[in-house]
């Protein structure tokens, strides 16, 4: 028997990025609530530089609910399977993948919320891609300016304002939008490496900057600052200057007293009430049933599994899933188009083995809309990224850039020089969202309880593409000023799991083609709030994470402030 | 764990230091190292794999890489039927230069008798083979640090300050294991890690 716990004001699934964040404002309002974690806490000494364990093993292997359920990726809907992922991008555990992200916190700029008005009025009509499902945002940037400003202020972001109340600081991005005041931090501190890569930036005259990060550049929150130790991708941070959501807005929501913590606990259906509202959430801890009812119920997974925990809570008034009876659930996904790097070999050492992926330097002359597209063959672009970060492991697998075999004598020698001369770019893309890529319950494969694993449906079309291969010649041309003797361009791949997964539950003011409106409820079922990346309708050039944290701020914000309204 | 080993003994079995950059050390250009006892391989096996990488796969078979003992065995008896048709001998018995023209067969995938292919399996021991020579010694490859001293890695830092980010800096290497570090005793660890340290 499922043991009826009593009711609470709010549920939230999850307690990662988004929920994680949603729960400060929510307890400071003094509403209770109920975080449901699948992980566990985790504390610094858990967080050994362990390359392998790290990088290789999928860390931590404690409480790992996501690695059972990993999603299955075709490309289209007449392909096979394609071979299915070891290991979930994201982890289980309270502060969720803030955890061991590499924590850019990214603005959107404003020309990812009016992607089809500004691409109309630039270039007409025509230039929107054929299949794309691509909507503006119900609000632009300046809505949710204030939110971003709250988030960056309680998780503690280090970065460079480039634009203050429409005052341009060529030190920081200028093509931001208008933030209100500046960092709570200064940036994370540049390397020689990376000051000689914003140099030859500049010698082309591009404006390059220091990127955003939820890392201490300074002393913050009686945090320490980060000490640059080199095991910050997929690592935790063992002296708390990564801001993840578990040293910062967790605590402090668990020091008002209306925060609940339940960690392990698996969700399994939300479930609705005799009008069709949610009236809380079934959940498995430790062989158990329990049944948490809530006058309001926040999911805030990552967008695979809020998709699917919308799709397994079928019920009589929503028998094709929770707020699915306009079919909308899972439709306009996109990843992020993250393939398609550029690596370059350097004729001397870069001293690349210490620091993180966040202590870098960008450039974002060819994202966007920030440059005239009217001569080319696509819309958007791309943030062009380089940094400091190496480890042994990935460092001896590097490409040979032709020169030697990929093993044997020769191989020794060629690594033996060249381990620490050859670096890696990041180049995040837009990615538009298409009839044909969506998420939707695999018709075989099931996790160990019996439900049926997400699948995701979905690869780069031609736009995609087109933006892959200009954001790599951009690469390679600032690689080649700053002295590289040779580059490689990696394949763009295909749209597989990700740690930059966005819609299924997309926000508009239409609910013929959104789930949630534009605070973030659920049209159909105005009780249920969705937090994350889902949400987004338009993916930006940039790390999500921030974005999908104001956003979840804001829809917070939006149930305390109205709780007798939307609340019951 | 069902192996037992100190940190000393290992170092002391480190008796091939120099090999420790081995697939077959072949793959790392090495020497072929005396065999030694194994968990999870047999004799001939460990042979074949060799060394440092070697002794990391051996563990991890019983572990960590459990699900993928199966395609060892078979894919080294593989390797071995290969090795015989092509030259009449076993791989360990074979001259570098022989070896060397087998494991091109296997990557190019001419090599016959592999399940799915002899260039997966090529692959999958080349993987284990990087991870084994350059992780943390503590998972038993790595041989007093020869790996990470190959690279001129420098080794274990909690802190790490501008100077020693510049381009021409040339830290001490700090031959530390993080299993060395007392703030993180205790804490979470890999699955079955526990190599009787």
């Amino acid at each position: 028997m499922a043991v009826r716990l009593d009711k609470t004001d709010v549920v939230v699934i999850g307690l990662g990025g988004a929920g994680g964040v949603a729960v400060e404002p929510l307890t400071a309002a003094g509403l209770d609530v109920v975080g449901l974690e699948a992980g566990t806490w985790l504390a610094p000494k858990d967080f050994a530089p362990d390359e392998l364990r790290n990088n290789y093993r999928g860390w931590p292997q404690a409480a790992q609910k996501a690695n059972r359920e990993i999603p299955v990726h075709r490309p289209n809907a007449g392909a096979p399977d394609s071979p299915r992922a070891l290991i979930h991008p994201m982890m289980n555990g309270v502060g969720g993948t803030t955890l061991h992200y590499w924590a850019q916190s990214w603005r959107l700029n404003p020309w990812d919320f009016r992607v089809v008005a500004e691409t109309r009025r630039r270039y007409g009509a025509a230039r929107v891609p054929a299949g794309s499902t691509v909507e503006d945002w119900p609000f632009g940037l300046d809505e949710l300016e204030s939110y971003y400003d709250k988030v960056e202020y309680a998780l503690g972001v280090s970065g460079q304002a480039g634009n203050v109340n429409g005052t341009l600081d060529p030190r920081g991005n200028v093509f931001e939008g208008p933030r209100s005041r500046a960092y709570p931090m200064p940036p994370l501190r540049g390397t020689e490496f990376t000051d000689s890569m914003g140099e030859a930036a500049r010698r082309l005259g591009w404006r390059p900057f220091p990127g955003p990060a939820a890392i201490n550049s300074e002393l913050y929150q009686n945090r320490s600052p980060c000490l640059y130790h080199g095991f910050c991708s997929r690592g935790g941070c063992h002296v708390s200057a990564k801001g993840s959501t578990a040293v910062s807005t967790i605590p402090r929501a668990q020091a008002t007293g209306h925060l609940d913590v339940v960690t392990e606990a698996h969700v399994t259906r939300i479930d609705v009430d005799a009008d069709g509202r949610a009236a809380g959430v079934q959940y498995l801890k430790n062989g158990e049933t329990y049944v948490q009812p809530a006058g309001a119920v926040l999911l805030a997974c990552y967008t695979y599994e809020n998709s699917r925990v919308l799709l397994l809570s079928s019920s009589d008034a929503f028998p094709r899933g929770l707020a699915n009876n306009r079919g909308q659930v899972g439709k306009h996904y996109m990843s992020h188009n993250q393939g398609g790097a550029v690596l370059a070999l350097f004729p001397h050492k870069l001293n690349r083995w210490y620091g993180l992926p966040a202590q870098g330097v960008a450039v974002d002359e060819w994202a966007d809309d920030n440059f005239d597209h009217a001569e080319l063959d696509f819309i958007g672009g791309g943030n062009l990224w380089v940094y400091s970060d190496q480890r042994p492991i990935a460092a001896a697998s590097m490409p040979t850039f032709g020169r030697a075999p990929r093993w044997g004598s020769e191989w020794k020698a060629f690594v033996m020089a060249n381990a620490d001369r050859w670096v890696n770019s990041y180049l995040q893309k837009t990615t538009l969202p298409y009839e044909d890529n969506y998420l939707d319950l695999h018709p075989t494969v099931k996790d160990p309880l019996g439900f049926p694993v997400c699948r995701v449906t979905a690869d780069y079309k031609d736009n995609e593409k087109r933006v892959a291969v200009f954001a790599q010649d951009k690469m390679e041309q600032w690689f080649r000023e700053a002295g590289a003797i040779a580059t490689i361009r990696a394949p763009i791949g295909t749209m597989g799991v990700t740690t930059h997964a966005y819609g299924g539950t997309r926000m508009g003011d239409d609910p013929a083609t959104n789930v949630v409106d534009r605070w973030g409820f659920a049209h159909e079922v105005p009780n249920l709030g969705v937090l994350g990346a889902s949400v987004m309708g338009t993916s930006g050039a940039r790390n999500p994470t921030l974005t999908a944290q104001a956003l979840a701020w804001r829809t917070a914000d939006r149930l305390a402030k109205n709780w007798k309204q939307i609340g019951t | 764990m069902n192996r037992s080993w100190s940190r000393r003994e290992m170092l002391k079995r480190a008796a091939a230091v120099g090999a420790v950059t081995a697939v077959p050390s072949s793959v790392l250009g090495q020497p072929n190292a005396a065999a030694e006892s194994y968990a999870n391989l047999n004799a001939a096996e460990a042979r074949t794999l060799e060394a440092g990488a070697a002794r990391y796969i051996d563990r991890a078979l019983g572990d960590a890489l459990a699900a993928w003992r199966a395609a060892y065995a078979n894919g080294l008896a593989a390797v071995d039927a290969h090795a015989r048709k092509s030259n009449g001998k076993i791989f360990a018995e074979l001259q570098p230069t022989e070896q060397d023209a087998v494991l091109r067969d296997l990557e190019r995938n001419v090599a016959t008798g592999f399940a799915p292919s002899a260039a997966a399996f090529f692959e999958l021991v080349l993987g284990h083979t990087l991870e084994g020579t350059f992780s943390d010694p503590h998972y038993g490859g790595n041989r007093d640090f020869a790996g990470w001293e190959m690279l001129g890695y420098p080794g274990l830092r909690l802190a790490v300050t501008a100077e020693q980010q510049r381009m021409t800096a040339q830290p001490e290497m700090t031959r530390l294991s993080a299993y060395d570090l007392p703030m993180f005793e205790g804490g979470a660890h890999d699955a079955g890690d526990d190599h009787g340290r």
